[in-house]
């Protein structure tokens, strides 16, 4: 195998060895949700027209658990990796620090497609979707496994400890992703909320991710696919830029 | 153990003219902080030598690796590993050079032969089992192999970091520190090991802290004091250059010429250890004892061992 497919099946391996708490806890966590805020919500808020609120919910879920662990993926394999201080064994071979962005973010990409699509097979049975247009809603996904595993691999390099990693995720990712518009369609928030979602790229992420499902935004699907577009080339130089320059990694 | 692994064939190359070193340091500087870790140190080691690199704790070894395997930049100077620059060409420099950390570090996630073969695959090698295996009979982890690395011993851990720093065949191996608390069997069957890849042909460049493997082991030295050169030449040279020849005697009457006074080091009981400076004056010392008609009742040569060079080298250097 070459040297990034190594890479790249080490850490697909990685996280897979521990499927239950990667891949199995999420999809639960996510069902969790659905009963919950259908149960109490279904009868009250229409935030499609035509569309179930449980229906309305099962792609904002899928992609909510997409990007909080196509995030977690990378940053934490990079993380355990720079505290045990077995990313030595990475920084003595000739991987090129785009090899190695690569594979962090191919496995990240992976872990968070595989949970979102356990999400959406598990809920078939509670609230089928249709998927009209599922180009679009496969572009979103890995547009959003890419950005989320993008900052994970920043957030990954900057940590120097796992609380700094948790401040990130869950003062940054969680809410960010919470508020994306998964729970409701940003047009029924006040003009000043609707507004501060447009600024959340997230939001771009969930919304065109449900158009690939209803056929129904808030935002039309292209502009939103150019800003997600835009939020993933800028992160990736960034977080290749921290790899050649060795940032936190090589002294 | 089994028979020594398949030889690489570098051993002609290190006595061919032109052929390059394997390593070469040239001026090399660098600082954390305010902390001058190493201060223009320059070396070269031939290939298919068996170099020590010996200092105290901070000295600038760990950095001068570090260096050398592309952990750390220099914030000076060049260095080379088998004729190829360390930052410019680091994946050929990468590629010649495997490196034994000296933290007990491992991935948990992985067995013994996972770890071996995705470090095989970090170098792009294929098919690369075969290689894998005797690696792991020879290192004594055929037991282990395919037992999670968290499940072994300090001992066997460190053994599986052997293993991955040779896993792509690298013709210099730098070993940091490789039996800090592994116990005399393994460090015994640790050692042959490594004298057999040097006889092989690799070149072998060892930091302990245990000063008589590095006296048994290195044919050269580099020793280290708050990250300069302070001596470099080879074991011989240096047990001799610095050491001199001490000689244990017993006199009747016990009585020291006086011109001899000089050359006393200490007394111990009835004896007096005399420091001369080589064998030559072994000679001197029994003539001068002679004229002062002074008996001899009991003499040894004592061999000076690496631990007083170091503590000399250390005190002056």
């Amino acid at each position: 195998m070459n040297a990034f497919g190594t890479l790249l099946y080490k850490e697909l391996l990685r996280f897979w060895k521990v499927s239950f708490q990667t891949v199995a806890a999420p999809i639960l966590t996510a069902l969790l949700y659905l009963l919950i805020f259908s149960h109490a919500l279904e009868a009250r808020v229409e935030a499609l027209p035509g569309v179930s609120y449980t229906a309305f919910l099962v792609p904002g879920l899928a992609m909510m658990s997409l990007l909080q662990n196509a995030f977690a993926n990378s940053s934490s394999s990079l993380i355990q990796s720079k505290i045990t201080g077995n990313i030595v064994f990475l920084l003595l071979t000739p991987l090129s620090p785009a090899q190695m962005f690569l594979a962090y973010l191919v496995a990240a990409i992976v872990r968070g497609v595989a949970v979102a699509a356990g999400v959406l097979l598990a809920t078939l049975f509670i609230a089928p979707v249709p998927l009209l247009h599922p180009f679009w809603a496969l572009a979103f996904a890995l547009l959003g496994g890419g950005i989320l595993g993008t900052l994970g691999i920043v957030a990954g390099i900057w940590a120097d400890k796992f609380d700094q990693l948790a401040a990130f995720q869950n003062f940054l990712i969680v809410p960010a992703t919470f508020l994306a518009g998964v729970f409701y369609s940003v047009h029924s928030l006040p003009e000043f909320w609707q507004g501060a979602s447009h600024l959340n790229p997230f939001f771009y992420l969930v919304d065109g991710f449900r158009y690939g499902f209803f056929g129904a935004s808030d935002v039309r699907p292209g502009l939103s696919l150019a800003i997600v577009a835009g939020c993933l080339l800028a992160l990736c130089a960034l977080a290749l830029r921290l790899l050649h320059i060795g940032y936190k990694l090589r002294h | 153990m089994s028979p020594i692994i398949e030889a690489v064939p570098i051993g002609a190359a290190r006595r061919s003219v032109g052929a390059p070193l394997a390593i070469e340091v040239r001026a090399a500087s660098k600082h954390y902080g305010s902390l001058r870790a190493l201060d223009g140190v320059s070396l070269e080691i031939a290939q298919g030598e068996f170099f020590g690199l010996l200092g105290p704790n901070g000295a600038g070894k760990t950095t001068l690796i570090s260096l050398l395997a592309g952990l750390a930049r220099a914030d000076a100077g060049t260095l080379t590993v088998m004729g190829h620059d360390v930052v410019r060409e680091f994946r050929a420099a990468r590629r010649a050079l495997g490196v034994v950390p000296q933290e007990l570090v491992f991935d948990p996630f992985f067995t013994v032969r996972e770890t071996l073969r995705i470090q095989s695959g970090y170098f792009g090698l294929r098919r690369n089992d075969a290689w894998i295996d005797q690696i792991i009979e020879r290192l004594d982890l055929t037991e282990k192999a395919n037992s999670n690395m968290r499940a072994l011993s300090g001992g066997m851990k460190r053994r599986v970091l052997v293993g991955q720093a040779l896993v792509h065949r690298p013709p210099v191996i730098i070993l940091d520190e490789p039996t800090a608390g592994v116990d005399v069997e393994l460090r015994q069957g640790l050692w042959q090991f490594i004298r057999e890849l040097n006889c092989a042909g690799h070149t072998i460049v060892l930091t302990t802290h245990y000063l008589e493997e590095a006296e048994a082991l290195c044919t050269r030295i580099a020793m280290l004091k708050q990250g300069r050169v302070v001596a470099l030449d080879s074991t011989r040279n240096l047990l001799q250059r610095f050491a001199g020849v001490r000689v244990r005697v017993r006199l009747l009457p016990d009585r020291l010429p006086s011109t001899l006074e000089g050359w006393q080091a200490r007394r111990e009981g009835e004896t007096r250890i005399l420091q001369l400076p080589d064998y030559g004056s072994i000679e001197q010392l029994l003539a001068a004892l002679r004229t002062a008609q002074v008996q001899v009742q009991e003499l040894d040569v004592m061999q000076a061992d690496l631990e007083d060079v170091f503590v000399q080298v250390m005190r002056t250097g």
